[in-house]
């Protein structure tokens, strides 16, 4: 087994509130310099600018996990990741049904871009990202678990968009395969006071909006190599996979 | 003021929970946030919510609230549904917005 220091949430200029200097190259660049091994692309209800990242991560010996971070109709926010470019694409399909029609204000709310690697414009999302999918987390949970993917509700303690904040708690229903804690987070205290979670993996991550905040909280893993596969066995602890820090 | 009397006053549907039917309501309370509501409802309050999940039900019979409100003819979920009956809290549903209702609500409990 090796290490592996994974930021797995992170926005790119694609997020409104991503910054513009979150193109391809800079998120990788960034990664790289900080040491990272694996980061997760998780935009805001959308998986487009997933694919340019993992070109530019596999070209300079990054590996990048493809996903989304998407908004249930509770609003709580989770993170999701697909194996490959077809079940990215079929959950894209699903995004794109139950994303509201809620035009995106560029004043307000910044631009919806998706860039190349010399960070030229390849699209818009016209529709608002930060709206609320009108599926509930079961719902959503349900369609990943359909595409194989791994679920894991995002900063389950922040005090908005986040499980314990819109639900109270976690739903029985459900079965992350992770969970994300902020760093301000004291997971022990956490897990003591919410015994229903010590079944869970926990995750930390930067959830970078701007390329100074890339790799500034990750988790570091024990995996054979850095995959999507390895990364689910790690989530489940099997076979000597773990996640065993949070920095 | 019973539930019941409520039901008929608002010209609330039951979707859920008839064997608290008779529960005695105190007051209202108005709250999407569970974690606000696991804070800050009263035992015997009627809450108001426009969440449909299955954890409202969890909410509010760790609560004692005499019977929760969906508003906007919303669609309970199945399963909150059938939690609001295993739990034998009222499961109500009305086509007012929660400002609307909450008004209304107020009105009924403080006429007399």
């Amino acid at each position: 087994m090796k290490r592996f220091k994974a930021d797995l949430h992170m926005h790119t200029v694609l997020s409104p509130c991503g910054s513009l200097e979150m193109s391809p190259g800079m998120i990788v660049k960034t990664a790289l310099e900080r040491g990272l091994d694996i980061i997760g692309i998780t935009d805001h209800n959308s998986t487009r600018q997933c694919a340019e990242v993992y070109r530019v991560g596999k070209e300079k010996g990054l590996t990048v996990i493809c996903g989304a971070e998407v908004t249930t109709k509770e609003e709580v926010h989770c993170l999701t990741f697909f194996e490959n470019f077809e079940k990215l694409e079929a959950f894209q399909k699903y995004l794109d049904e139950h994303l509201p029609n809620i035009e995106n204000d560029t004043d307000k709310f910044g631009h919806q871009v998706w860039v190349n690697e010399n960070e030229e414009i390849q699209g818009q999302e016209e529709r608002l990202l930060i709206s609320a999918l009108n599926q509930s987390i079961d719902e959503i949970e349900q369609k990943v678990r359909e595409l194989n993917g791994l679920f894991i509700p995002a900063h389950i303690f922040r005090p908005s968009y986040s499980v314990y904040s819109q639900l109270g708690f976690m739903p029985f229903d459900i079965t992350p395969d992770a969970i994300g804690m902020s760093a301000r987070v004291d997971v022990e205290e956490q897990i003591v006071k919410h015994p229903e979670l010590k079944q869970y993996t926990v995750i930390r991550s930067s959830d970078a909006h701007f390329p100074e905040q890339i790799g500034t909280h990750y988790s570091v893993i024990e995996l054979a190599e850095a995959s999507f596969g390895e990364l689910k066995m790690a989530f489940h602890q099997e076979e000597g996979r773990k996640v065993v820090e949070l920095r | 003021m019973k539930v019941s009397d409520i039901i008929e006053k608002l010209n609330l549907k039951v979707t859920g929970g008839d064997e608290g039917l008779q529960n005695e309501v105190t007051g209202g309370y108005t709250s999407d946030l569970l974690s606000d509501v696991m804070g800050n409802v009263d035992e015997g309050q009627v809450w108001i919510t426009l969440q449909t999940h299955r954890n409202v039900m969890a909410v509010a019979s760790l609560k004692e609230v005499a019977a929760v409100i969906i508003v906007k003819d919303l669609e309970a979920d199945e399963n909150t549904i059938s939690q609001s009956n295993d739990e034998g809290i009222p499961l109500l549903s009305s086509s007012m917005e929660a400002f609307e209702l909450s008004g209304e609500l107020y009105k009924l409990l403080n006429e007399r």
